[in-house]
């Protein structure tokens, strides 16, 4: 159909009813005659939002971009299982503001958005402050659903049975309970159904747990109860946990026995339909969805999360809120720090378009994430996306995965690339 | 998804295609940049750094001339280049892309000086 639509089919759309909100330009065009700077309005100062914040600075120096995350100091989830498998140090994956308020001239506050009123334009922070807009990104990341397992609630995570799907204090609870453990004992982990954050976190996180077991407890065992009948990447796991660590790591899918149906956290053990498993390390990965304040916000369908227009990822519910990274659902793009960041990169340019009563380009998005399996020994998949009228797909021909057949070079050159990148998009986001 | 947001991104996707360079200025941009090429470019730099300027391991693009970077990502494409990722990214650009990811990052630094 559409494909050959004429220019001037595209301007009376675009200048109509819902297709106007759609892409954002009747809120510009009601706030044409504003003052010259422009204020965004970023909330969460994660892969999303930094990113955001930092590129549209750096497209238009003149706007006036506001940061909210009330984190001094963000610990980032990609590479916590590095820290946990003895590779890196939390001081390693900590990254601050500081660049972003000086070089960039984002104003940072540390503060959390209680509300956000869509009619006024405004977000109220924990402070008291109000706070105006004329656009807003919303990057708050994921909240976990504790409900859905009997037994497993936010005290029992902070206490006993960490999920470390955050990094930072959860990090460091479940790597103090691996170097507690003794030598013989037995790790459970349990990943969530899809979707959810980082889809090959967990199998990333067993394969660095059992490095660090089998150099100092090489006796001790890893069972992981997964809530899905395959996973991520699983060929490449699979052969990598049979090189590296023969015997010491069991994958359950949910119809063998994997499904969790609740946690006691005094026994320490976690019900399966099978029956109860005894663990000494528990990591309980609960399912997910938006983080809080885009349901405060109303920005969450039925389905937990954000629906967006994958031109400018403005809201499909409250035009000029635009909603990035693992809140949002952007198609064939999975839930990744490289993903949420690539689309804060479009998300920005498409916002300075707007004010500048330009339409956004057509957006191009990209993700890669790559795996360690062991110190040398790295996998990745890649997808490059863009978009048609079914929204984001993946380029068909592009992207995949790491070879199966991949030999030891190519693996740890993989590897090498995986801590390059680390340090690029780190630098890329908050350098 | 609605018919009036397929309609919608159709649209869009046609306009797009018909945007060019010079025509829309950016704060701190010179006239040369193309909003697509930029669009695309972005994408690259969550490996190869802002601007193309690499911190580590990870080839710079930052000083690099257009010819050659046109080059190296179509010889990733083709397959004539090896490297353990980027033959998987290239195959996900046209030609047309290709030239103006090059443009984008062979000028950037000419730009910023
Ligand atoms: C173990 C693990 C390993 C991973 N490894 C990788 C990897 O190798 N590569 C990769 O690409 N991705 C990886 N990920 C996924 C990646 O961490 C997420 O996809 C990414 O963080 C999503 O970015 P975001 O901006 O949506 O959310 P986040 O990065 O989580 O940022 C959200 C921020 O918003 C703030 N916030 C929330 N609510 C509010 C509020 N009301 N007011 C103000 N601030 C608020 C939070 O404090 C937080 O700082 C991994 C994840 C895990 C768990």
């Amino acid at each position: 159909m559409g494909q050959n639509i004429s220019r001037r089919d595209f301007s009376k759309l675009l200048f109509t009813g819902a297709a106007g909100s759609a892409l954002g330009v009747g809120a510009f065009s009601r706030r044409a005659g504003a003052a010259n700077s422009r204020r965004v309005v970023v909330v969460g100062g994660g892969f999303g939002g930094a990113s955001a914040a930092k590129y549209l600075k750096k497209l238009d120096p003149s706007l006036s971009v506001t940061l909210i995350e009330p984190k001094a100091v963000f610990y980032t989830c990609p590479f916590s299982n590095w820290v946990l498998g003895g590779l890196k140090t939390m001081q390693e994956i900590a990254q601050n503001y500081a660049v972003l308020k000086n070089r960039y001239k984002v104003v940072v506050l540390a503060d959390t958005v209680v509300s956000v009123d869509g009619l006024k334009s405004t977000v109220k922070l924990k402070s008291g402050k109000v706070v105006g807009y004329d656009r807003l990104i919303v990057s708050p990341g994921i909240d976990f659903d504790f409900e859905a397992i009997e037994g497993y609630s936010k005290k029992v995570a902070e206490s006993k049975m960490p999920h470390a799907y955050e990094a930072g204090p959860q990090t460091v609870l479940l790597q103090k309970q691996l170097h507690g453990m003794k030598d013989g004992g037995k790790v459970i982990i349990c990943p969530p159904s899809n979707p959810f954050r980082c889809p090959p976190g967990p199998y990333e996180r067993a394969s660095l747990i059992a490095n660090y077991l089998k150099e100092k407890k090489p006796k001790s065992k890893i069972l992981i109860l997964d809530a899905k009948e395959k996973f991520s990447k699983q060929g490449l796991f699979t052969k990598g946990w049979e090189r590296l660590y023969p015997g010491m790591i069991e994958w359950r899918s949910a119809s063998t026995g994997g499904r969790v149906l609740s946690v006691d956290s005094s026994a320490m053990s976690v019900i399966t339909e099978f029956g109860p498993e005894k663990g000494d390390v528990i990591n309980v990965i609960p399912p997910q969805r938006a983080g809080k304040i885009a349901f405060e916000a109303g920005l969450v369908d039925s389905s937990g999360w954000c629906p967006v227009n994958p031109i400018s990822f403005e809201s499909l519910i409250h035009p000029g809120i635009h909603v990035i990274g693992d809140a949002c659902m952007a198609g064939a793009m999975p839930k990744s720090g490289f993903a949420a960041s690539s689309q804060g990169k479009v998300t920005a340019a498409a916002i300075v378009r707007l004010f500048h009563g330009d339409v956004p380009v057509a957006p191009s998005l990209v993700n890669t994430c790559y795996s360690l399996i062991g110190p040398g020994y790295g996998v990745s998949v890649a997808g490059v996306y863009k978009l048609t009228t079914d929204g984001i797909v993946s380029i068909k021909g592009a992207g995949g995965l790491t070879p199966m057949d991949a030999d030891d070079d190519q693996l740890s050159e993989e590897a090498t690339f995986a801590r390059g990148w680390y340090n690029n998009i780190a630098q890329d986001i908050w350098g | 998804m609605g018919e009036k947001m397929k309609l919608l991104l159709a649209a869009v996707m046609v306009f797009a295609a018909s945007v060019h360079g010079g025509s829309e200025l950016m704060a701190d941009e010179t006239a040369a940049v193309n909003p697509r090429g930029q669009i695309l470019a972005f994408s690259c730099a969550s490996c190869h750094g802002t601007d193309g300027k690499s911190v580590s391991i990870i080839p710079s693009f930052y000083g690099k001339s257009p010819e050659y970077l046109e080059m190296a990502l179509k010889d990733f494409k083709s397959g004539k280049r090896y490297s353990t990722v980027m033959m998987r990214h290239a195959k996900g650009y046209t030609d047309e892309e290709i030239r103006l990811i090059a443009e984008y990052y062979g000028t950037v630094w000419q730009n910023n000086n």
